[in-house]
């Protein structure tokens, strides 16, 4: 007998974020015969949207249309997500472990009184049971958990689940559901982008990352240039950030994010455990520094000795000349 | 201001990490405390600096979480609580340390509660929002300054890179990201003075609560190490050659460009 499991679909500038997708699959991994409901959030008209997830194996989708949700907010969010769960009642609900997700989860899991399971990589049935797989200590270990009572909450790590092929001729239901919001009690006022412009660093498929050996902030262009023409993001170790050359929020380690990227290339960095810790569990591990010494190599695929400001930019240009080849 | 921080102890980040019966070994392993919430200490601190008031750690664990709450007294904090769990309960998870602290605050006045967004150990990130919801507080995840001017807080929370900029009210938990502050580190007069500093010890009777009050809703099956990475090819040559032959491999040995 399959379950329902309620996604909760996560939008970046009017977009469905992939791991949204991801999550439907997740649903199916749990059982092929799951009853995958949608729910999303959002100011304007959100048809596209829901369609979307449909055609990434959604069996019907809940629209929720309110102009106080331009953006996410916890306690709008959670007031209108509790209303679809009251609706649904559901037997699991999944969504991305992202800024939302980490901030929502614990949320409606405490409102329901059942486990999270947050931060998962891995899922499969076993034993009647939905055994998930997440790394601890930033990577350094792994557990299997399962949650024991109540309704099961998780939260994916993007990048890590890969959706279900794009059908567009799958049909489901779209449900509008209408709220009303009275109180509110956190406004936002404004939102700094800042950073890279482009993609998410824990999203990114390829992570440029630098460390002290960029030596300043005009240090991370090369890296920028090599990182935009992959279609990946950069980011920094902590000694980078600590030294002032880049934002905390490219931090990649124990204190900073964890990141598991098809390809990573480490320019500059040494390679401390704290580093390692954030980054040894991408697929394929290419460092560039100058000391031949450096930790990094232990753990890297491909090495390079040598001078990054040379390294880099070389790297760059023979990346651009095979494209072109290609 | 009442001010509360939940502070956990974790591994030092230097530490391996080791496998004994299914479990990971902690016993020898050096305790500091978790990162994040160090930010929550400071801040907290300078808070109580500003506005007056008091700063009460309050700590779920074993006995060994007594010196990080010291620590954090000798930050500057004015009390320490440590529900010590550590021979009534085997397997706690962010559900039970959550019913744990909601007991503790039933009787509580608070203003503002502080925590770190995650602990750098198993990194559920729950402990915070939960204890929030079940306290009905307003909870602000990730922020990265705090400014409070009668009952209205003005915030800065990192929102995977961009900013948010918010307004709210106390009373308010929220959980503290790198970038807030510098946690500074305690002075030896400040060590001194936090000896004398009281650390009250709590267990689930004091709580008037049963073991099955608090019984978890997950349940760790199996924990084990990621497959060691073996060191790769260093490559060799001129750098034009060792970069050719680097896109050469990334695309027919990696498969990945």
């Amino acid at each position: 007998m399959g379950k329902k499991v309620l996604v909760i679909g996560e939008m970046k500038n009017n977009k469905l974020r992939n791991v949204t997708f991801e999550a439907i699959a997740a649903s199916k991994l749990m059982s092929k015969e799951n009853e995958v409901i949608g729910v999303i959030c959002g100011e304007g008209n959100l048809e596209a949207q829901a369609t979307e997830m449909i055609y990434f194996g959604a069996d019907r989708v809940h629209t929720i249309e309110n102009e106080k949700m331009k953006a996410y907010t916890s306690q709008v969010f959670a007031k209108a997500i509790i209303h679809v769960i009251d609706k649904v009642n559901p037997d699991a609900i999944i969504m991305g472990h992202t800024a939302v997700g980490k901030d929502l989860a614990p949320k409606l899991a405490s409102r329901l009184n059942s486990g999270l399971v947050s931060d998962v990589i891995e899922l499969e049935e076993f034993g009647g049971n939905i055994v998930f797989t997440r790394p601890i200590y930033s990577g350094k270990a792994f557990e299997k958990k399962i949650i024991t009572d109540g309704i099961i909450v998780a939260t994916i790590r993007p990048n890590n689940i890969t959706p279900l092929d794009h059908d567009d001729t799958r049909k489901g239901e779209l449900e509008p559901v209408n709220i009303t919001i009275d109180t509110v009690d956190v406004i936002i006022k404004d939102v700094l982008k800042k950073a890279t412009a482009g993609v998410d660093l824990s999203e990114a498929k390829v992570v440029v990352a630098g460390g002290r050996g960029v030596k300043g902030k005009e240090g991370f262009e090369p890296l920028y240039e090599l990182a935009d023409l992959l279609g990946g993001a950069v980011g920094a170790s902590r000694g980078a950030c600590d030294a002032g050359y880049c934002d905390y929020s490219l931090q990649i380690g124990q204190t900073g994010k964890v990141v598991t990227p098809d390809l990573y290339i480490a320019c500059g960095i040494s390679g401390a455990i704290q580093h390692l810790a954030g980054m040894s569990n991408s697929k394929v591990i290419v460092a560039i520094n100058k000391d031949p010494e450096a930790n990094i190599f232990n753990v890297a695929d491909y090495g390079i000795v040598g001078d990054l400001f040379e390294v880099v930019p070389q790297l760059t240009a023979e990346i651009k000349k095979m494209k072109l080849a290609t | 201001m009442n001010i509360f921080v939940l502070l956990k102890s974790t591994f030092d980040t230097e530490e391996k990490i080791e496998i004994r019966d299914n479990r990971i070994d902690d016993e020898a392993a050096e305790l500091i405390i978790n990162p994040y919430d160090e930010y929550a200490v400071e801040e907290a601190v300078k808070q109580r600096d500003t506005h007056g008031g008091e700063v009460t750690i309050i700590s779920v664990g074993g006995e060994r979480s007594e010196k990080q709450i010291r620590t954090a007294l000798a930050m500057g904090a004015d009390k320490g609580v440590l529900i010590n769990i550590q021979d009534d309960l085997e397997e706690p998870d962010q559900f039970t340390t959550v019913r744990l602290l909601q007991a503790f605050f039933e009787d509580k006045e608070v203003d503002l509660i502080l925590a770190g967004n995650v602990a750098i150990d198993n990194a559920s990130g729950q402990v915070g929002p939960r204890l929030a919801d079940k306290l009905n507080l307003t909870c602000i995840t990730t922020i990265t300054s705090l400014t409070i001017d009668g009952g209205v807080a003005s915030i800065e929370r990192d929102v995977e890179g961009d900013t948010e900029i918010i307004e709210t009210h106390l009373p308010l938990l929220a959980t503290c990201q790198q970038g807030l502050n510098e946690p500074r580190y305690p002075s030896l007069p400040g060590i001194m003075k936090a000896k004398k500093k009281p650390v009250d010890e709590l267990e689930l009777d004091d709580l008037d609560l049963e073991e099955e009050d608090v019984a978890p809703k997950t349940k760790t099956i199996e924990v084990f190490l990621p497959p060691e990475r073996k060191a790769g090819k260093l490559l060799e040559g001129e750098v034009t050659e060792q970069v050719q032959e680097l896109v050469s491999l990334l695309k027919h040995e990696a498969k990945i460009i």
